[in-house]
């Protein structure tokens, strides 16, 4: 496989992707069930809601009790799935999270859609960009942040039957679609394309923009090892210390803060390993504003531009 | 039913444990602890029924107990070391390093009887109503209990919790208040005022019960009350006017045993308000 193969013509939103995988899990499993503070349509848990009404609770603007609710449901055997936008299921409810699921060893997996800049006109109060930071924090917790529909679609299933507490980190804009349901496994990364001269890891949408920017480079003569890391946590540190071994070069590529987020997780791999020149592709440490998700991937840094710039600063330092 | 007398003399006990448990490492909360023991004495000797003996995370079949205000963590762990869940020899660990006994109630040490961290407070509604939603959708008719401190009270998520359970009826669920009207900075009607706090909880949807936590009798007859009115579509709770320190005389009538610990002197002198019914650790 390799960055040639991906010309998608579809495209959904990750968080459809989330709500879709959701509706089945509700049919195979009794223990799945469903909590949502007032974003239901947002988070496309409708299917979920309607079909299992018995199973899905309503919360309200109430963000700290559903989590709570969430981690007294798994002693009960029930595996709840939380549904808000990623700000409100992290910052706001970061002590109850602290507590009553991941010092509690509770199985609660909480699903966050809306996250990062791409939540577009909304604006700042809502386009957390801290979150994968929070969430890595915590010990125990498994944090995660597909890259499309398909890899969402994935990941949602993929939760079920993954003990202990998950942050499944999804957005609101229509992408294209291009990974595959049926090859996501938690804490594998995908190889995307092989490459010799720089190593680019990337996560959620900017997986896409990486794909594109590969292909530029090649264009130019710069051959892209491209690994999507959608477990930021646990992290598939052999998988990212072998493309390094081979390129000596390294790009992070992600819609989050610079700090805390998988440039971070990734450079912790790679200092204490194999060290090698890294350029980070992330929000410079500043809150977001309203505008169209591409225009403001565009005027933050991350766009397929942004990658292409810092993978030629990469290979320079070498 | 257990003896009155029975209880009674478990209450002793139970106080025993608390001050000597507090004074071995100086670290501790006596006064709330002291306060609740007639409450969990008879909830755990009378009221509730569970397996001390095979304890199980799900607790199918079994009443479960939250402890919300999780810094009186102390009569907690005796009640449930004196109810056959661990041995009670293990108290003389707690707060110690490498102990099971949590300075708060932790389920990463797997202490059997405990099903939730606690301790960062106003969260222990959420998760009974959680847990009683699950035994409902699990076709298991026992019943979740919890307690709460009045300070606690202040946490904006138990409002939430206070709204949500009338809402989803809820009425497998019996939350006490330990009602002493004392916090860490002084007297709570002080503090932050809980106002007309029956009002409060009735105008959520509660069906409210109020009773003298250093009345056994009241207790029991109380919460077997409380256990009759479940199953009727709402949350029950009850608004217990309890002493901080109680049974101990001079950690009566103030704030200022919340979190302190007894010297060896003071130590001495709690004992000798409290028989020693059943054997100290």
């Amino acid at each position: 496989m390799s960055i040639h193969d991906f010309n998608p013509t579809e495209k959904k939103d990750t968080r459809s992707g989330f709500g879709d995988a959701l509706y089945e899990l509700g049919k195979e499993d009794e223990r799945v069930v469903g909590l949502c503070a007032d974003l239901t349509g947002s988070l496309k848990m409708n299917a979920f809601a309607d079909h299992f009404p018995d199973r899905f609770f309503q919360t309200g603007v109430a963000e700290a009790n559903m989590i709570g609710m969430a981690a007294g449901l798994t002693i009960g055997g029930k595996i709840p799935f939380t549904g808000t936008f990623a700000n409100f299921s992290t910052g706001r409810v970061y002590d109850q999270i602290r507590q009553s699921i991941a010092y509690s060893g509770k199985n609660v997996k909480i699903c966050a859609s809306h996250a990062g800049l791409t939540l577009g006109e909304d604006g700042a109060t809502h386009q957390i960009l801290e979150d994968i930071g929070l969430m890595r924090m915590l010990p125990g917790m498994t944090v995660i942040n597909p890259c499309d529909y398909n890899q969402t679609f994935a990941a949602t299933k993929a939760i079920k039957d993954w003990e202990g507490p998950v942050y499944l980190r999804f957005g609101r804009p229509s992408w294209p679609i291009f990974a595959s349901k049926d090859s996501f496994e938690i804490g594998k990364a995908w190889k995307i394309n092989d490459g010799a001269d720089v190593t680019i890891v990337a996560t959620g949408h900017l997986v896409w923009y990486s794909i594109l920017a590969a292909k530029e480079l090649e264009k130019e003569g710069i051959s892209v090892d491209l690994l999507n890391i959608h477990t930021i946590k646990p992290i598939d540190e052999e998988a990212i210390i072998a493309s390094v071994k081979k390129t000596g070069c390294l790009v992070t590529a992600e819609e989050h803060n610079r700090f805390g987020g998988l440039g971070e997780a990734v450079a912790q791999v790679t200092t204490t390993h194999y060290p090698v020149a890294q350029e980070f592709v992330a929000v410079d440490d500043t809150f977001g504003e309203s505008g169209k998700p591409e225009d403001l991937l565009k005027k933050y840094g991350l766009d397929v531009r942004d990658i292409i710039s810092a993978a030629k600063r990469a290979v320079a330092r070498k | 039913m257990a003896e009155l007398t029975e209880l009674q003399k478990r209450s002793s006990q139970v106080r025993r444990d608390i001050v000597r448990m507090v004074h071995s490492q100086s670290s501790g909360h006596p006064g709330g602890s002291l306060g609740c023991t007639d409450f969990l004495t008879a909830l755990y000797g009378e009221i509730m029924h569970f397996d001390a003996q095979h304890f199980s995370m799900d607790g199918k079949g079994e009443d479960l107990f939250f402890l919300s205000n999780g810094h009186i963590s102390p009569v907690w762990y005796s009640t449930l070391a004196r109810s056959g869940y661990f041995p009670i020899a293990e108290l003389g660990t707690f707060r110690a390093l490498n102990s099971r006994l949590q300075g708060h109630p932790t389920t990463a040490e797997h202490l059997p009887g405990i099903r939730m961290a606690s301790g960062s407070l106003g969260q222990g509604l959420s998760v009974a109503i959680g847990a009683a939603l699950a035994k409902k959708l699990n076709g298991d008719d026992t019943l979740v209990f919890t307690l709460h401190g009045d300070g606690e009270l202040q946490e904006g998520q138990i409002w939430e919790a206070a709204m949500a359970a009338p809402h989803m009826k809820v009425d497998n669920l019996i939350a006490t208040v330990d009602f002493n009207n004392r916090q860490i900075d002084g007297d709570v009607s002080d503090v932050m005022s809980l106002g007309n706090l029956r009002a409060k909880w009735e105008a959520f949807g509660w069906k409210v019960l109020e009773l003298d936590g250093s009345d056994m009798e009241a207790i029991v007859k109380t919460l077997h009350e409380a256990k009759a009115m479940t199953g009727q579509g709402f949350p029950i709770v009850i608004i217990m006017r309890t002493e901080m320190g109680q049974g101990v005389d001079f950690m009566m009538g103030t704030h200022k045993w919340h979190g302190v610990a007894p010297n060896d002197e003071q130590l001495a002198q709690a004992l000798q308000q409290l028989e020693e019914t059943e054997g100290d650790y």
